[in-house]
This record gives C-alpha cells, structure tokens and sequence, in this order.
C-alpha cells in the first residue's frame, strides 16, 4: 500500500507521541470533577471531566455549544450535536479518512480526536466548502473530474484535498498518491481525484 | 398524420447525449450537503448497537438481556429471532441482540450487560482444503455436466494442461454501513431511512416481521453510500431497527459496526478450481475439464459459470460446494463472473505459456467459441494498441535478469445488462420547467444525471430546467439496482413520458399556431417547423394552463431504446518485484462496449471505479478467516487492505461506441468492467515472473511461494 509517512490524518505534525502525551496529561490529573465553567478553562489542560460537561467548539467560524462527556469524540459532535454530517463515521478504527475534518488548518480525522481536545481549536468541515453558489476549487474540481461515485467518501476527501494543496500548492504526481493516501474510496474515484489535485497543483 | 415512434435522436441530432456532463448532485456530494441513511438526525434519535457472535459455531447456553434495560441510557432491548438458550449461532458475526440508547457509549454499556454464555462447537472456515471438508462432512457435490465428448477432445490435442486456480472470499465493504433511521409517527406509519440500492422493493418487507400494513412503511434513500449488490434486503437488523423504535416510541439509528459490516453483511464466494485445458498446436482448444468448488457459507453452494464467455465443444464440470462457517453470501458486483473469469482466462493463459504462444493469438484462435467474435476481436485490438502489445510482449520469464519483472496479461467478460423495471410520472410546468418523479435510486452512477439529460435532449432544454426527485417508495414503482439494468431501465421511462408529453405540446402549438405537428421539433429552447422558429419552449408550456401537463413512462419495452449483452476486453502491464513479491500496475487499460453512451464522463467513472475495484481484488483484497479460532480476523480497514491513491498506476478506458453501438440502445454499464481485470492482472504476473500465482489476491507473499515453489 501507499508510503503515507508524514501525512496520516492527524496531519503533518501529528504523532502518536503527541496523542499519547495528551492522554497522559489528563490522567495524571488529580482533579476529580469540574464544573461546566471550569472544564470551560481552555488553558488547563490537565482536568480530568466526569459527566456532562458543556464546552464551546469554533466551527466554520462560529462558537458552537454542545454537551459532551469525556468520551464524545470530536466527530460525535460535529454529527450528531452540530448536524454537520459530511463527515462520515465509518464505525472502524479511525484509518479511512471519511471523517478527515480542519483543525488549525491540519487535516485530521475527526473520530481520533476527543472534543474536549479541539476546544479553542478552529476546526472546518466540508460544509464551509460552500457558500451559496460559491465552492472552493477543489469542490468544483472533484465534480469537473467526476471523482466522486456513491460520494460517500468524498467530504472527507475533498477536505484532505484542500489541506494537502494547501501545504503542497504545486504537487506533482508522486507527492499526491503520496500525500493523499490517508483516505479510501471504495467505488475507485482516485483517478479523478488525482487529476483534480494535479490540475490544482498546476500540474496538468 | 405520421406514425409518432419512440426512439432516441439519430446520433447526429444530439446536443446533451454522448457529452461530458457533470454529475447534477456533485457538488452536494462533495460538500457534505447529500443526506444519507446515517446523517438522518431528527432530536431523540436513539443510537443502537448489537451483540454478535464472537465464535465461529457455538451454542447459546445462558442469555439474559434484563440487566442491559438497567444500563443508563438504555430505552429498548431486542432480541433477534430465536436467539435462546440452545441456539446454534453458525459464524463469527451471527446476530444475538441490539440495544438503543441515548448515546452510542450507553448502547455499548447496555451490550457489555448482557449475561451471555456459549457452548463452544467445531467450526470449518477452510474454503480450499476439500479433504478437510470430506472429513467433517461438509462437502456438497453439486453438479456435473458434460457437453461433447470429453475424451475425443483430449484425444484431438497436441497440448494438454493441468493448472490449479482460486480466488478468494472478498466483502462489500460498503463505507456507509448497512442499517436504517426509523421513525414510526402517531398515525402508526413507519418511516425509514434505508441505505438501500431497492428504494421502491424494501417498504414490503418490513410487513410481515412487523405486523404492519406494506401501505404503512415509507422508504426513503436520497443516498446511499455504495451497495454493490448487498443492499437489496432490509435484514434481520432493519427488523430490529423498526421494532425497536416501535418499542420505545422513538427515532432510533442502527447501523452495523465496521467488523459486523464486513462479516455479516454479505460477501463474494470464493472459488477455486483444478482445470485441464486442452489445444491442437496451433492454439485451438479441444477440451476443458475442470472441478471447482467453494463456499458460500452455511447453504454450501458454489459458482457455476465456468468455463466462463468460451464454450469449448467438448467440456465437462463439476461442482462442490463447502459449508463453512462463513457469513452468508450476497451478489456482488457482477455475481460468480469475475471468479469464473480468473478461473478461466487464467488457464487459457497458462496453456498460451504451455504452447509457446502470445496469448493475444491464443484468444484471438478461440473467439469462434464465444457469443461475439467480431466485437471481442475489435476490442482486442484497440485495447492492444493502447497497451502497445505487440511492441511490449515477451514470453514468460524473459523479462530480463533485474530483481524487478515486468508482464503483460489479457482476459474478457460479458455481461447482460438489460434495462430492468422502471416507471415514472413527467410533469411540465406551465413555465417550462420539468419534474420527474421515479422511485429508483442512485448508487453512484449517476441516475439523476442521466435522467435529467434524457429530458433535456428530449425537450430541447437545458438540464437547470429539469428536477429529478427519486429514492422514495412514494414515487412510481421501479426495479432495485441489480444486473447493470437502471441506466437502462430508468432512461427507457423517462424518454418514453417525455416523447408522450413532448407529442402532447407539438399538438397544442400546432393548433396554436397553425402549422403541422408532424413538422416539429424541440431544440435550443425553441419549438421550431423545419428550421423556423415557431415559439419559445416556455411559450408552448403555457399553453398547457395552471395544470401543466403529466405523462406516464414505463418500462422495460421493446422499443430500441435499450439492448442488452455486452462485451469487454482487459489489458495490463505490471510490474513485480520478485525480491518483495509487491505487484504494482504500470498501466492498464479496459475497452467496453455499452450500446448508446447518454453520458461518457459517468460511463468512464464507472469503468475506472471498476478497474481499482479489480486491482483490490486481484492484489491486496480478501477475507481472511483465522483457522484456529474460526473468526474473520481481518474485519477492519486497517487489515483488509483496498488499495490507497498511490496504488493504482495509469488507467485507460476506451468507451467502444461506433455507430452500431449507438444505434442498439442502451445497456447497463455498472458490472461488466469489474470483471476480467482479476483475469488480466494475474495474467501479467504470471507473464512476469514465469510462474503461475494460483490464488487470487496475489499477495507479497503469495508472489515469493509461486517463486519459491519453482525453483
């Protein structure tokens, strides 16, 4: 399979490492429980949160309130509490990119990430892709190429698209089947997604 | 006046049809605007999810569901059909209960609640080793036929060739998973959201499990995120998505988990098969012997389409099936094809290899022995042309002395492809715009699009003037999409109301304007006599008043709108490393007929969809069932390997489209490039290394025991 070495979707700077040292922090926290403001603290990273706790998450530029515990993944809240739907959650191991959403700009899969982690975040989804009539070029791009089937994947792409040219603007054709192998197709559009990237990237 | 026919334009006279059109619902596909089953969030919604068997075969000795009711969260419990103590669960997978709750980590409280205990028993997950399968008593002898004279053929060969080959058990892997949102409202109508690929076929079999009327289930999929055959059935956990949400009087969402999906939901039996193939010296074959066998799971049947597009005069096979304890199977993009092609082009090749001969002339020798010799030598040499064949070719093994081998492979396929059922109702406002209103669905092909343009060239109008609404049972009643058939049977219907309305409108402007209806036309937004402009296409609408104007479409018909058969020809050139045994694709290229081509930009997709589809299947892609423990060990995306961007090389297609394809109609697309790409793939690995890889997906390791074993 691919060589994906530097571009899983926790994004470039993403490391197991820094996962693990985020856990961490939270249990080697003493604290018991919080209150609502308190878990609101969003420079105290070492809480431990029991029970319901309402946090505040930026998403496509607007404060967004949802009610989480400790274990609501990111993805839970942009689906369920948020409506915000184009990512997908495949019920797997986070591996296949349908829930790859912008945090900070870093493409990263929304179902790795807990939303207490992404408070003061700003996180975008495929939705902001769109304005009205308005699209982002790789939106119009993945419909010029048709690289898209059942479309099921496809939100999660077009963001992991977005995010690789936005790190990558002149890509050629072996840093896109490269930088893009953090999501899978099942029906076989990466023929028209690897010609949308390398028409974006000036490439073709 | 003049016999009004239905047909298409001649080919000509298009302005819409055989043009690149973009995909009517892509840009709410790409921004996560398109609603599927899964993104169906009304408030209340409960999450539900199930308990399945962890062993291969075992029988239910203890099952207590009460304390799950106890379990914060949790508002409703079900049990599925006959999961009592004494049941025989038969594979890693089978159902035993679901649980709704508020959040999906009570639901999964509520599952870790349950007291559930199991009688281990011996289970059987080897679908190849036959004597294993003797030994337990699992085998299932299935048929044997001969066709000739077995004997005089084998007697008339100058080359007789014995070979072993296989394929493997793949799944769906649909990425949105099977399942449903149920809703019943106060008037005891029960609404789902069914990932479904058989909008108008899924509300009746809510009835009987349920108890409740057919006429009181609404089915709706605006989308669906791939089905590829397995989405036809509401399933034992559609059931139970319904009668939980009857339970607790709530929404409920049920969809499978990922390792459910994959054992559960369906899957492609595998085959394998032991051939012996025949042929004079110059490459006519005389005979074909095979047995093959498989497992389809716990009904123990196996594929029967070998040998598969040729029909060599003197042949004889036979069948076994396995029961296994193994999911149960589904149709599968092009069902029991792409096995028996990779049990049959493969041995085709390998007697080219045994003659000494380019298997290109070893094809070309027996086209006389398929359904279309013309169209498949047609193909042949197109697609070696892109390929660059005759340059290209080599014998096996002589590919040079470099750690890095590179082969070239060939194989073909058929499918049929009809138009299936399809109705639906056409309205033309009196503004010009048009509605059409059809209970079908849209896998991905594109359903609406094709529709839309229908309309358009029909009408002369551009597509913004046309709304297509399918995916709910509410809508006229249509066929699932199966068999290729819903390009072809949804275009039928759809031009036949619009050539009804059309006819309707001509009439109307004729009397208008005093002029011959048999003199008009629609085109460029303007009803025209001969080549005079007689009004706009909005001024003839109004004259059809407040009501506008409905037609009636239907099909399949006998019209010449549709056609059926169709073939395909494969070509590819890989490369192997013979140090790691990783194949990779240098360029590959498929050539398909499909009759008249509405749009070629969606007719491509489909291909290029299939062409990636056949390297999972061929390199990386396969259940992988775990003999000690009898479990699927590899229902994941991380372990069951698809391939990723990087690894798909060059893709050609060539949309094979003379005029005498145009002008046979429509035939279904979605299947048949699926097929022969298996074939072809290992083909060029055999080409390559010199040796035969016998099993499908040629696996690294796989690829180094082929080299291991002949040297």
């Amino acid at each position: 399979m691919s060589n994906r070495n530097g571009n899983g979707r926790g994004g470039p700077d993403f490391s197991r490492r820094d996962f693990l040292r985020g856990s961490g922090a939270a249990m080697a926290a003493t604290a018991i429980a919080t209150s609502a403001e308190e878990a609101q603290a969003q420079d105290d990273s070492r809480r431990v949160v029991a029970g319901p706790t309402q946090i505040t998450l930026n998403v496509n530029g607007q404060d967004r309130n949802a009610t989480v515990t400790g274990r609501t993944t990111l993805l839970d809240v942009l689906r369920y509490d948020l409506n915000l739907t184009g990512c997908k959650d495949l019920q797997d191991i986070s591996v296949d990119g349908a829930d790859t959403v912008l945090v900070d700009g870093k493409a990263t899969y929304a179902g790795t990430v807990l939303a207490l982690q992404a408070v003061g975040k700003e996180i975008r989804t495929a939705e902001s892709l769109r304005t009205g009539d308005t699209v982002d070029a790789v939106v119009s791009g993945f419909v010029k190429h048709d690289a898209m089937q059942c479309g099921y994947c496809t939100p999660g792409f077009v963001v992991a698209t977005r995010a690789f040219l936005d790190a990558n603007p002149n890509a050629t054709l072996e840093e896109i089947r490269d930088g893009l192998g953090g999501n899978i197709c099942r029906c076989g559009t990466y023929d028209g997604i690897t010609k949308c990237a390398l028409e974006l990237g000036g490439g073709a | 006046m003049a016999e009004r026919t239905i047909s298409w334009k001649p080919r000509a006279e298009n302005v819409v049809f055989g043009t690149d059109v973009d995909r009517i619902d892509g840009v709410v596909k790409a921004t996560g605007a398109a609603k599927y089953s899964t993104d169906v969030n009304p408030q209340g919604t409960l999450h539900a999810r199930m308990l399945a068997s962890p062993h291969a075969h075992a029988r239910i000795t203890r099952l207590n569901v009460e304390p799950a009711r106890a379990v914060d969260g949790v508002h409703g419990v079900y049990v599925f059909p006959g999961r009592e103590e004494g049941f025989e669960l038969q594979y890693d997978g089978h159902l035993i209960a679901a649980v709704a709750a508020d959040t999906p980590g009570q639901a999964m409280d509520g599952l870790a609640a349950i007291d559930v205990e199991y009688e281990v028993l011996d289970h059987l997950v080897n679908e190849f080793d036959l004597a294993r399968g003797a030994e337990m008593g699992r085998l299932k002898p299935q048929r044997a036929a001969e066709e000739g004279n077995l004997q005089q053929g084998l007697d008339a060969a100058d080359v007789v060739y014995t070979g072993v080959y296989g394929i493997h058990t793949i799944t769906h892997m649909c990425l949105e998973p099977h399942g449903s949102h149920c809703e019943f409202g106060d008037n005891g109508h029960l609404t789902s959201h069914l990932s479904t690929q058989n909008v108008s076929g899924t509300p009746g079999q809510y009835s009987g499990p349920l108890g409740i009327d057919a006429a009181n289930v609404t089915v709706n999929c605006d989308y669906i995120g791939g089905g590829f055959g397995s989405k036809f059935r509401i399933g034992e956990w559609g059931v139970a998505c319904a009668a939980l949400a009857k339970d607790t009087g709530r929404p409920v969402r049920l969809h499978l988990d990922r390792a459910t999906e994959l054992k559960t939901a369906g899957n492609r039996p595998s085959a394998f098969a032991t051939v012996t193939i025949a042929a004079t010296e110059d490459g006519k074959i005389t005979a074909w012997d095979s047995h093959h066998w498989g497992t389809d799971g716990q009904t123990g049947g196996t594929i029967n389409a070998v040998p598969y597009v040729f029909t060599p005069p003197n042949r004889r096979v036979q069948t076994t099936g396995i029961v296994t304890n193994c999911g149960e199977k589904q149709a599968w993009r092009a069902p029991n094809h792409p096995q028996a092609c990779a049990l049959t082009d493969t041995a085709i090749d390998d007697l080219a290899a045994e003659l000494e001969m380019d298997p290109y002339d070893v094809f070309l020798q027996n086209l006389d022995l398929t359904w279309n010799p013309d169209i498949y030598a047609a193909q042949m040499e197109v697609a070696a042309g892109l390929l660059d064949w005759k340059a290209l070719w080599k014998p096996r093994g002589q590919w040079g002395d470099g750690p890095v081998k590179h082969g070239l492979g060939m194989a073909l396929h058929t499918w049929r492809g009809a138009a299936g059922g399809g109705n639906c109702n056409l309205r033309v406002n009196q503004d010009g715009t048009v509605e059409v209103f059809a209970g079908t669905q849209d896998l991905g092909t594109g359903t609406r699009t094709v529709m839309s343009m229908v309309v358009a060239e029909a009408f002369g109008i551009p597509m913004e003037q046309v709304t297509v609404n399918i995916g709910t049972s509410r809508y006229p009643q249509c066929g699932g999409s199966g068999g290729s058939t819903t390009v072809g049977g949804m275009s039928g219907p759809t031009q036949r109301a619009a050539l009804a309305a059309l006819w309707q409108i001509f009439d109307k402007v004729a009397e208008r304007h005093n002029v011959d209806a048999d003199s008009l036309s629609a085109s460029g937004g303007k009803i025209l006599s001969g080549s005079n402009e007689v009004c706009t296409w909005r001024d003839a609408c109004s004259l059809l008043g407040r009501m506008g104007l409905e037609t009636q479409g239907t099909g399949p018909a006998d019209d010449g709108l549709t056609s059926q058969q169709v073939g395909g020809v494969q070509m590819v050139h890989a490369a192997v490393d013979t140090e790691t045994g990783v194949t990779n694709i240098v360029k590959y290229v498929a050539v398909q007929d499909m009759g008249t081509i509405i749009n070629p930009r969606g007719a491509e997709s489909q291909i290029l969809g299939s062409m990636i589809m056949c390297i999972a299947y061929a390199l990386s892609e396969e259940r992988i069932m775990d003999e000690a423990t009898g479990r699927f060990i590899n229902a994941n995306l991380r372990d069951y390997k698809l391939p990723r961007i990087g690894d798909i090389g060059e893709l050609v297609v060539e949309l094979y489209q003379p005029d005498s394809e145009y002008n046979r109609g429509v035939v279904g697309l979605g299947e048949p490039p699926v097929i022969s790409g298996g074939a072809a793939i290992a083909n060029a690995v055999a080409n390559a290394i010199g040796v035969r890889v016998p099993v499908l997906p040629l696996t690294p390791k796989r690829v180094l025991d082929a080299l291991r074993a002949q040297a």
